[in-house]
């Protein structure tokens, strides 16, 4: 499949590919981040995280036609509100769910992936007679739109390099509040041992809302990226949700680098393949690839050693 | 008498009341239309029946048996197609000979891996045997590295991500999104008439009965026990000498199996095979129908998977957007308040009451029945 094209020609390729795949890999990343801190850190098994991403992506879209309708003026700006609404929107649905319906279930971490399918499929519904079944996109402003020339062959689309930026900030901050801060430091004692860190005084029930919060505020961040690279409909979620699933388990659950590893890797073979068979069957290959190297290696890229 | 290696007592008569159920009742009160639907329900019953082991007793929730469904399902309609496709039907194709989607996305030959379905034999043995030797190597790559729980129903559900996208994405070789449409004859026999729609659905019931009796053998067996055992505490049994591993690759090989006759059933019962049958959603349907009659009930699996889908078809035809606000529901509200499914209600609240009033004279211990099995927590 390579034959055809010259050297040179296969390295515009790759680089054009590559940056194309960038908005996919931060929308896998941020995703994967969520899924990484609920289902490492806390062992849940969210199958609704799609469905907090798309409640991202709605509040990006309901905020872009707000902006349109009432303040023109700002429009070029509207991104980094929206951004930061869909994390509020998808944290504090997340923060309720959490009291609601995970609580009752940490003992039992198969059932929690029963309990959030059918959550899933709620909130899909409740989308549907919201939003409506149409699929909506979002208008970018200007400046987000068209691409940098870097050489001839070259082009590095604008919105990726954005959207990468912040994607790079958003982990690095994450990893700045799980592994420096006073209150990741409580998450990490809960994961440890549960019994322990509460008898030192952690308010391990407040903690686990936080962080299932935290995890589905970032699916809304996502949300906002996802908006970048597909319209937004009450099932688009649902297509994310296994590939997210396996970057985790590909990385090695409760390993942040290996996230964004992993992350980086599964989206960049899809985008680079894409361009030399048909989507599907980029798709398959890549998902088989990451199946079998898990049959191979089971714990993931990076896992941590412990003992059990 | 009654108390054998394959039921006890009270097992038995649970049996007999499905049997009666299936085979007196349903048939005599039901228009051949609604029966071909509950036939269509039933292949999804021997796979909740395949879950119950492999879930239920074995502790392993495989969120793939759409996967398995799909290709048992595939297996035979591939064989009703080519018998659909032979030369005097197909005389108006570009290729005469050829299933009619294959000749639209032009291929001109029959390709190698369609050959051998044109024998029956090799059909049947292919229903069985593909998906058990593709879950033997599922089984045996993920269990003997001893990864299982939320590891294993994750990787199951991105290989039924995978076959989907396959089956969609080959459309000459598969029929694609629409599937294998239009079986007609099985060995010259004709499947579509009201008849042959009876002759079928007592058939299924028929081995839907055989199938029970493999589960309650399997779960009367030590090998049953040895099964709950793993569940509740694996290391255990591993430090006993128990090979752990191959006991879960038989588990989820035999909820393969089941699986793939369910849907060879379904090619034959409803006509048509689709990839929307193998995908990630209908597999934790499947699930739910396990989930709401009982993981842990062989009976409770099949009287879940008709009170599941009676509820679909009737809230959908009526409420359309109600339908998923309902099964949403029902998935937490079963998962949160009866883990134990219809079966534990049954088990709970009837099942004592019942006994009390027949047995008010002379009380004996029942030995091994499912309250037994459901006490404690339930898997993982």
């Amino acid at each position: 499949m390579f034959g055809d094209y010259s050297l040179g020609d296969l390295g515009s390729i790759f680089v054009m590919q590559g940056f194309a795949g960038l908005i996919l890999f931060s929308v896998y990343v941020l995703m994967a981040l969520g899924l990484a801190i609920i289902f490492g850190q806390m062992g849940v098994i969210n199958m609704a995280h799609g469905e907090f991403m798309i409640l991202g992506a709605y509040v990006t879209w309901m905020t872009s036609n707000f902006f349109q309708s009432y303040l023109p003026g700002l429009f070029s700006g509207y991104f980094f509100l929206a951004m930061i609404l869909a994390f509020v929107a998808s944290g504090a649905l997340g923060m309720l769910v959490e009291w609601v319906l995970i609580r009752h279930l940490y003992k039992r971490p198969l059932d929690t992936l029963l309990a959030t399918w059918g959550l899933s499929l709620m909130l899909q519904q409740a989308y549907r007679s919201v939003f409506g079944a149409r699929e909506v996109g979002v208008e970018l402003p200007q400046w987000m739109l068209g691409s940098l020339h870097v050489t001839d062959s070259i082009e590095v689309p604008i919105n990726g390099v954005f959207v990468m930026c912040l994607t790079v900030l958003i982990t690095i901050g994450v990893a700045y509040v799980m592994y420096k801060s006073r209150w990741g430091r409580q998450v990490r004692a809960v994961v440890q041992n549960r019994i322990m860190a509460g008898a030192v005084g952690i308010n391990t029930e407040k903690v686990d809302r936080y962080t299932f919060g935290l995890g589905c505020g970032i699916a809304g961040v996502a949300g906002s990226a996802f908006t970048m690279i597909g319209s937004t409909g009450p099932t688009s979620g649902q297509l994310y949700i296994v590939d997210t699933f396996l970057v985790v388990v590909f990385g090695g659950a409760a390993s942040l680098i290996g996230t964004i590893a992993s992350a980086f890797s599964i989206s960049q073979t899809q985008s680079t393949l894409e361009f030399f068979m048909s989507g599907s069957m980029a798709k398959v290959l890549t998902l088989l690839a990451v199946v079998g190297i898990l049959m191979l290696r089971p714990q993931g890229l990076f896992a941590l050693k412990v003992r059990k | 008498m009654t108390d054998n290696r394959f039921f006890n007592r009270s097992e038995f008569i649970g049996i007999l009341v499905l049997a009666v159920f299936l085979v007196v009742v349903l048939p005599l009160t039901l228009d051949v239309f609604r029966l071909n639907l509950v036939a269509k329900y039933l292949t999804y019953a021997f796979v909740a029946l395949g879950l119950v082991i492999c879930w239920g007793y074995g502790g392993i929730l495989s969120l793939g048996q759409g996967v398995f469904f799909g290709l048992g399902g595939y297996c035979m309609a591939m064989f009703l197609k080519l018998e659909a496709s032979s030369v005097e039907n197909t005389k108006i194709q570009s290729t005469p000979g050829i299933p009619d989607f294959m000749d639209w996305n032009q291929i001109t030959a029959l390709p190698l891996f369609w050959k051998p379905f044109s024998s029956l034999t090799f059909t049947i043995a292919a229903i069985i045997l593909v998906p058990g030797i593709f879950a033997l190597i599922i089984g045996t790559a993920m269990f003997k590295r001893r990864v299982g729980g939320t590891y294993f129903a994750i990787i199951t559900q991105a290989v039924a991500a995978i076959l989907t996208i396959l089956i969609v994405g080959q459309q000459g070789y598969t029929g694609g999104i629409n599937g294998m449409t239009d079986l007609r004859t099985l060995k010259g026999w004709d499947i579509r008439p009201d008849h042959a729609k009876i002759v079928l659905y007592f058939f299924e019931v028929g081995l839907l009965f055989a199938c029970i009796m493999i589960a309650q053998f399997v779960r009367h067996s030590k090998l049953g026990r040895i099964l709950v055992a793993m569940r509740e505490k694996e290391d255990r049994v591993r430090f006993s000498g128990y090979s752990v591993a191959n006991f879960k690759i038989f588990a989820f090989c035999i909820a393969a199996v089941f699986a793939a006759i369910g849907g060879a059933m379904f090619a034959l019962n409803v006509g048509f095979m689709s990839p929307s049958f193998v995908g990630i959603v209908p597999s934790i349907e499947m699930v739910i129908y396990t989930a709401v009659g009982g993981r842990l009930s062989i009976l409770g699996a099949v009287y879940g998977t008709l009170l599941v889908n009676f509820a679909k078809t009737s809230l959908s035809e009526t409420f359309p957007e109600l339908w998923l606000f309902g099964l949403g529901g029902l998935f937490i509200a079963v998962v949160l308040a009866f883990p134990n499914g219809l079966a534990g209600i049954w088990g709970d609240y009837v099942q004592p009451r019942i006994d009390r009033l027949i047995t008010s004279r002379k009380p004996k211990p029942d030995g091994w029945t499912d309250s037994s099995v459901a006490d404690g927590a339930p898997a993982e």
